[in-house]
């Protein structure tokens, strides 16, 4: 007859066996009521903390130097356990798909457990009625009985509290903060915007994070930033990197103490092209400017959905090196040749039937595991030369390998390439960043912060009046901060002298 | 009732699954670093060989592409390369063209090298890393495949095996 949702757990849905319980389940329904567990949203939690916190036991991928394989790098750095990190995936652990299953199972478990929950939930508290049965009024571990009490002074007394009061048949029933018994759900919502935002990030278009090198002098195109209309080049006119002074009286009592340079700032005086839409890649670009620009740490160039931030350079790299032929016997000069490091030639006539040619080239030179001559990479950070020198001494030529501070002879040379300068370029690395789940990740977070101080900061104070054969009964409920409601309770017995609220003995179980 | 529940459910379980299913597809091509994935139209690019002629991808429709990213500081890369060049002269014939885009070296370093194992195949020279970069070429060798169609079919970073080669060569076969 009193369909009192709380009387008793037994009694939570009418004494009538759960759904779950009387139907046959589908298969949809064993994964459904899986999801609704709280504990296994629990254990999705722990299982993505421990697997995040073994991420961290060797470094990420984007850690690794550049222009090394993985597959190979983990093993020969770490061992067998470096082998079994990468195979797992944990060396791109975001990016692994039994991390996003695990990120998606944690999805699906807060929407299913919020659905389970929070729709009875809002549906029990919305249908609550004023009169309640007496025995749930004695079950409250709030409850007193006062022989008289005059109704209207308690509800003026707990609306003067700001309860919301209603009444029926002489029963009082006060509710304040109800909306805090929400603050789990929109802690939910907003955690599962959070992860729909992460979500995105691998959604193409949505994310970009690339890193860009560009030399001085040089016209480079932006990764990430080809569309239909064309595609972005960049120029780097200039690298600076400015030192404090340490003469200056400004900074000389900080930077005494600071042995050698201290930065002052690192920027890059950039040029923004853009290609026409029918671009071809490798083709030379036709070039349209779009802006100048001055990129410097934290203040990045910002185009369309992009920006340029400041990330790293590299100074004094090798450009051009100049030799002179020379006659070792006399010092005699034939000549001198300039060296595009980048592009050198393969012969380089000086005239008078005095020429040079390059046989061999290695950026940056190593010898190798054969002892053989060989080049690390494709950058001319030590580059060597094999030259075969020709004049009309010497028509069949001569053979040297020229290297810095290197020149070895084939044999007894009549001829040498003697060093005659050196030009270096500076470079910049740019990272290019282009983030539209920014936005959904921060609503999110808000969202989950709404939530959080919503539970917290509030709580649900229940209070129900009843008259009673014996008198008055009053009882109330809160669903924390007892403290704050029995202050309420007590400013209501203070001013309406009804008998003090008493706090049972919790029952020993 | 029982059944609206179930049809709620049903959907709600099966639209997770799907943006989680997208989700994880789309990591797996974010993993490698690449805006290229298997089932697009490769993008055409247009480069200059070692012999100085204009290689276009988009001339080589209706043919298989073997398109192989290297350099000759990278060991992985030659020791394919003679596997490579004997392939070549074997499926040549079958409509099967090898591009060996070298990754920003030397006219002078790259015909030393291509002399010494007498590569026959063009060696687009992709001095600017335009190619590179625009097909996500992260460590070296990274081979794709291109369909006669100008869909990449495959794509791969290890050393190949010449049993590999010949298993990608009868893949891109017209």
């Amino acid at each position: 007859m009193d369909n009192d949702v709380e009387v008793l757990s037994s009694m939570r849905y009418e004494g009538s066996a759960r759904r779950s319980q009387t139907y046959n389940k589908t298969f949809v329904d064993h994964i459904w009521n899986f999801f609704s567990s709280v504990r296994v949203g629990v254990w999705l939690i722990i299982l993505i903390l421990v697997a995040a916190a073994i991420g961290t036991i060797f470094p990420q991928e984007t850690f690794i130097p550049p222009n090394v394989d993985p597959a190979t790098h983990y093993e020969s750095e770490y061992g067998t356990l470096g082998l079994i990190y990468y195979l797992l995936g944990f060396h791109n652990l975001y990016g692994s798909w039994w991390f996003i299953i695990l990120l998606g199972m944690l999805g699906v478990s807060l929407i299913i457990a919020s659905l389970d929950r929070g729709i009875p939930l809002y549906k029990a508290l919305k249908t609550q009625r004023v009169t309640r049965h007496d025995q749930f009024m004695k079950k409250q571990r709030l409850f007193s009985i006062s022989k008289e009490a005059e109704l209207d002074e308690i509800k003026y007394t707990l609306e003067s509290l700001r309860y919301k009061v209603r009444e029926e048949n002489g029963n009082l029933f006060a509710e304040k903060g109800r909306f805090s018994r929400w603050g789990a759900y929109v802690n939910h919502v907003g955690l599962i915007i959070f992860l729909l935002g992460a979500m995105l990030r691998f959604f193409p278009g949505m994310y970009v994070d690339e890193i860009l090198w560009v030399r001085e002098g040089e016209k480079a195109s932006i990764p990430g930033t080809k569309s239909d209309e064309g595609q972005y080049y960049l120029e780097n006119k200039e690298f600076i990197l400015e030192m404090y002074d340490k003469k200056d009286k400004k900074f000389n009592g900080a930077l005494s103490s600071v042995n050698g340079e201290v930065a002052k700032n690192y920027q890059s005086n950039v040029t923004l092209y853009k290609t026409k839409p029918n671009h071809t890649i490798g083709e030379d670009p036709e070039l349209v400017k779009v802006q100048d620009g001055e990129i410097r740490v934290n203040e990045p160039l910002k185009f369309d959905s992009f920006a340029l931030y400041q990330t790293d350079f590299k100074l004094n790299e090798f450009s051009k090196m100049s030799f002179e032929l020379e006659e070792k016997a006399t010092g005699k000069k034939f000549g001198k040749l300039t060296v595009d490091l980048h592009d050198p030639k393969k012969k380089y006539d000086l005239s008078n039937g005095y020429k040079v040619e390059i046989e061999e080239y290695f950026p940056n030179f190593i010898l190798n595991e054969q002892n053989q001559p060989s080049t690390i990479n494709n950058l001319p950070d030590n580059p060597a030369f094999v030259f075969s020198m020709y004049s009309p001494k010497t028509p069949k030529g001569e053979k040297a390998f020229v290297g810095i501070q290197k020149n070895i002879e084939a044999g007894e040379n009549q001829f040498k390439m003697s060093f005659a300068g050196i030009e270096t370029k500076d470079l910049t690395a740019l990272t290019v960043k282009k983030d539209h789940t920014l936005w959904i990740i921060a609503l999110g977070g808000i969202i989950f912060m709404i939530g959080v101080t919503q539970g917290l900061y509030w709580n649900y104070r229940r209070i129900w009046i009843k008259q009673n054969q014996d008198g008055v009964w009053a009882a109330a409920h809160t669903n924390k901060n007892w403290y704050g409601l029995k202050k309420d309770l007590d400013f209501l017995v203070d001013k309406t002298g009804i008998t003090p609220l008493v706090e049972k003995e919790t029952d020993p179980k | 009732m029982k059944k609206k529940r179930f049809w709620f459910r049903s959907a709600l379980l099966a639209i997770l699954v799907i943006a989680i299913g997208y989700t994880i597809y789309n990591s797996i091509f974010e993993e490698s670093g690449t805006y290229i994935k298997k089932g697009d139209i490769a993008p055409n690019f247009v480069l200059t060989d070692l012999n100085g002629n204009r290689v276009e991808l988009e001339d080589y429709r209706g043919k298989g592409v073997f398109l192989n990213f290297w350099g000759t500081w990278c060991k992985p890369c030659e020791r394919e390369m003679p596997y490579m060049q004997r392939q070549y002269e074997t499926y040549k014939k079958q409509g099967v063209e090898i591009l060996a885009v070298n990754v920003s070296e030397t006219n002078v370093s790259v015909n030393n090298f291509a002399d010494r194992y007498r590569l026959t195949f063009p060696i687009p020279m992709d001095r600017q890393r335009e190619v590179t970069k625009a097909y996500g070429i992260g460590p070296i060798p990274t081979t794709i495949l291109i369909d006669k169609n100008g869909k990449v079919v495959g794509r791969t970073s290890e050393s190949l095996s010449e049993k590999k080669i010949i298993s990608f060569m009868e893949k891109i076969k017209p």
